[in-house]
């Protein structure tokens, strides 16, 4: 309403009665209230979305960096034959090197409670330390390797002192151990390279994502193999050659159907279809694409479609003027134009299959795996499921993993979107 | 050696190319006669015709040789080690086969296993190696006979056109078929799981509880397929949801479409759409983390006693999720009507308050109650926020601050880590997957439909 008509209701009740004044001063303030009401909606929802990335945020960023631990390492020349690596005591061999930073604590049940604080990797690090370098064997160097997970969780100050100790995991003996370390300036919270290149483990403060990040690789190449050309084919069918008739309605009706079937239900299909009925391995990158692939079809196609039709009729009926096929008006000219939309509608379909995880789970890609899977048959997980996986892991450290690795597909996803929004800005013309 | 058909069947197209194309210039420039098609569309008929069947048959061989030998495997093996087993056992004894074939001895296999893993990779490297040389030979039968076809009068453009009418059809097809699975699968399991449990005891049973013993010495219920527990859950979560979507994303919309300026708009609306495209998973890790422990400490400062996973929690996560759906969709709505009523309703001294409750909802209201009923049948939908966030155990309740368990949830329990489709607890799920498919197709059929009929009303 613009100031003048207010102006004229103000002017005009201010000659009437006073009720009719307050009566207008009600609707008025009525219609505040609505534009009230829709601004906090809008800020509800907002301040939701923020709170969300928030706390990711804030959880995540902690498994960004990882505690370390410093120490000298010597390998005995009698414990360990270079010839054969795997049979020595590498347990043993890390355990003993750390303990003797603690030449106080003598008692058998300390020390066992003391070399609790390194990480449960670090006999498998020592070997592959040695391996690459078998001149090791009888010297003495210095090693860092990460801290368990409750030191590390310590460390950062998720576990603090002012808990009551019988409620806290660290004991106030490794405690004041820490403390000791710390004096010494042996702790070091270095990037944590190893959450993007392990695989997962059991032991937070080894578990990775190489092998999720793998298995989703592999998943959307599959998915992409089989819904790009496909979609277009169905797409350039539909919306150029497809004549009108009852066919042609129930596949259109089909596709827009499926576009809003409950993703669980594409697992279902996926179980009793490809894993039953076919007999292909559960689990694997390959069948996990298949029905991601069979999910990003209606995207992919309506996208197509809306892009073939942005195509101006000018360009077909000159190409048919100078003599084209259909076909030829079709391939050479209209897909060309209708690509860059085609791309966007993938590459956003593609993001969405990238966090679907309901079909991935009754496929069995939620599966404990140890390391990247080597192809499309071989077990695997794929990012989403790995969150799954771990924000279902009952130890501490998994919380900030689960964060940091949701933080990861985020970013995924980001790139992504950001990538189809070049593709439209660059390469799609405008008519 | 799938990689290497496919390699073979590759080089081979290109190479029908080239020779197609050569050939047909070769005629062009030795005789006077035009050609009827260009010569690229001799060269892709003959790389059509080569490489096509071979791939399908490479399909084919991948999908059924791995079931056939295991079903000639199985039929090679002596009476007495199969004889009287029921199917379960004999995947177990299939499995042992594989294991040992691949190299993974556990313990001390029998005479007839070691044998029969033996014939097991026998029979593979022949199949692969068969493979190989079946692609072989009709790609060079196909060179050939094609090959041949080729002359100044042949009509390659129209035969090439043909193929790729068919290439293309059969690729629209596709969607009619995946939804021919999802329905045949889901109705071909669930007769499965009626023959165990009554129809009427499904849909209409009490009680829910589907751990049932999966081998005899088990300790376990004794299993109850009553589903009545398991909708009163989805439907008790669904409504917490549209409680905390509905307003919030009608209040926007309307704000969005009515009050904002562009700028304000263009800012809003894609900060808003970020909340649909986070990936579910997400959102159940956030209703862990988050919401749950806030909402308990607030139930316990207003005195109620609230379950760590209860309906409220995921409820309320699954309506952040919606509310940019029903957003749009209520948006879409509100700026379908047209100008012309705002401007009457305006005319007659009302205010936008009054314009937008009294003419522009009522206008919009089916387009408005369509997007509902999709954001509901998303709702119903959801899996991964009720998997973390929700329970696992079916209570008949209606309280929100109870735990209750959904559809999706009884789904994704049930067949995580079981492989046997042989037992009412697997079988269960396909005939919730079956109400969840048809109660969803309904209510985007009723959704469109209301729509639909809305936008004809003005147009």
């Amino acid at each position: 309403m613009t100031d003048q008509a207010m102006n004229q209701t103000r002017g005009a009740a201010a000659l009437t009665d006073e009720a009719a004044a307050r009566r207008v001063r009600r609707r008025h303030a009525a219609n505040r209230r609505m534009q009230i009401y829709g601004l906090s909606a809008i800020g509800l929802a907002v301040l939701l979305l923020g709170v969300l990335l928030g706390s990711l945020l804030l959880t995540g960023t902690q498994a960004f960096v990882q505690t370390h631990i410093r120490f000298d390492v010597t390998i005995d020349a009698d414990k360990v034959k270079a010839d054969d690596l795997f049979d020595a005591n590498w347990r043993g061999i890390a355990q003993d090197n750390f303990v003797r930073l603690f030449p106080e604590v003598t008692n058998r049940r300390d020390q066992r409670e003391l070399v609790k604080m390194i990480s449960n990797g670090a006999p498998y690090m020592l070997r592959d330390i040695v391996a690459a370098d078998p001149s090791l064997i009888g010297r003495t160097f210095e090693v860092s390797f990460p801290a368990a997970d409750p030191i590390d969780q310590f460390n950062k100050g998720v576990i603090t002192r002012d808990v009551p100790e019988d409620q806290r995991i660290v004991t106030n003996k490794t405690v004041a151990w820490f403390d000791k370390l710390v004096a010494e300036d042996r702790i070091s919270t270095p990037f944590n390279w190893s959450l993007f290149f392990s695989a997962d483990s059991r032991f937070p403060e080894l578990a990775g994502l190489s092998g999720a990040i793998v298995g989703s690789f592999y998943a959307l190449l599959v998915c992409f193999l089989i819904s790009f050309p496909v979609g277009i084919a169905a797409a350039v069918y539909l919306e150029e050659f497809a004549p009108k008739n009852r066919m042609t309605d129930l596949i259109e009706i089909n596709i827009n159907n499926l576009a809003a079937v409950p993703s669980v239900v594409f697992g279902l299909l996926g179980l009793a279809v490809f894993l039953q009925f076919f007999g292909l391995p559960r689990s694997a990158p390959l069948v996990g694409g298949m029905v991601l692939a069979l999910m990003t079809l209606p995207t992919i196609i309506i996208a197509t479609r809306s892009a073939l039709k942005a195509v101006p009729p000018s360009i077909r009926q000159a190409a048919f003027g100078i003599g084209a096929s259909h076909h030829q008006v079709v391939m050479h000219h209209v897909i060309p134009l209708a690509l860059p939309g085609a791309m966007t509608g993938t590459i956003i379909g593609l993001a969405q299959a990238l966090g679907e995880t309901a079909p991935l789970l009754l496929i069995g890609m939620n599966a404990f795996i140890t390391s990247d899977p080597g192809g499309l048959m071989e077990p695997a997980t794929a990012l989403p499921t790995q969150i799954f996986i771990w924000a279902d892991s009952p130890e501490r450290g998994f919380v900030a993993r689960t964060s940091a690795a949701i933080l990861v597909l985020i970013g995924f996803l980001i790139i992504m979107n950001l990538l189809a929004v070049v593709v439209r800005q660059r390469l799609e013309r405008k008519w | 050696m799938v990689t290497y058909a496919f390699l073979i069947i590759v080089a081979a197209s290109v190479l029908g190319y080239l020779i197609g194309n050569s050939r047909a210039v070769g005629i062009r420039s030795g005789g006077s006669t035009m050609l009827h098609s260009l010569p690229s569309y001799h060269g892709a008929y003959v790389a059509l015709w080569v490489g096509l069947p071979t791939f399908l048959l490479v399909l084919f061989w991948v999908a059924l040789q791995g079931p056939v030998i295991d079903g000639l495997i199985m039929a090679s093996l002596p009476d007495d080690k199969t004889a009287g087993l029921e199917q379960g056992a004999l995947d177990l004894i299939l499995s042992e086969i594989k294991s040992v074939a691949a190299g993974r001895v556990f313990g001390q296999p029998d005479a007839a296993t070691l044998s029969a893993a033996g014939m097991y990779s026998d029979w593979h490297d022949i199949a692969n190696v068969a493979m190989i040389v079946v692609v072989l030979a009709i790609c060079v039968g196909a060179l050939g006979l094609t090959r041949a076809r080729i002359a100044a009068q042949f009509r390659a453009r129209h035969s090439v056109e043909r193929i790729l009418n068919v290439i293309m059809i059969t690729c629209s097809v596709l969607a009619i078929l995946t939804t021919l699975g999802i329905v045949l699968s889901l109705l071909f399991e669930s007769f499965r799981f009626f023959s165990h449990v009554p129809f009427y005891e499904f849909l209409f049973g009490l009680s829910w509880e589907p751990q049932i013993a999966m081998r005899a010495d088990q300790v376990a219920g004794q299993g109850a397929f009553g589903a009545v527990p398991v909708f009163l859950g989805t439907i008790l979560i669904s409504f917490i949801a549209m409680m905390v979507a509905g307003p919030v994303g009608l209040l926007a919309a309307i704000y969005l479409a009515e009050y904002s300026s562009p700028r304000f708009r263009a800012t809003v609306k894609p900060i808003l759409e970020i909340l649909a495209g986070i990936p579910t998973v997400v959102y159940g890790f956030f209703a862990v983390l988050t919401v749950a422990p806030a909402l308990r400490d607030f139930g316990a400062m207003l005195g109620v006693d609230m379950a760590p996973n209860s309906a409220l929690v995921a409820g309320a996560v699954m309506g952040i999720m919606i509310i940019p759906f029903v957003s749009s969709l209520s948006d879409d709505a509100l700026a379908a009507v047209p100008q012309s009523l705002r401007e009457g309703s305006y005319g007659l001294g009302a205010t936008q308050a009054e314009t937008i409750v009294a003419v522009l909802i009522p206008a919009a209201l089916p387009g408005i109650v369509g997007g509902f009923l999709l954001a509901v049948s998303r709702a119903i939908g959801e899996t991964m926020i009720v998997v973390m966030a929700a329970g696992l155990i079916a209570t008949m309740s209606v309280n929100p601050f109870e735990a209750v368990t959904t559809v999706t949830v009884q789904i994704v329990t049930l067949l995580i880590g079981d492989t046997e489709f042989d037992n009412p607890k697997t079988l269960a799920a396909f005939a919730l997957g079956l109400v969840l498919f048809l109660v969803t197709l309904a209510l985007n059929v009723v959704a469109l439909r209301i729509v639909r009929k809305y936008r004809e009303k003005y147009d």
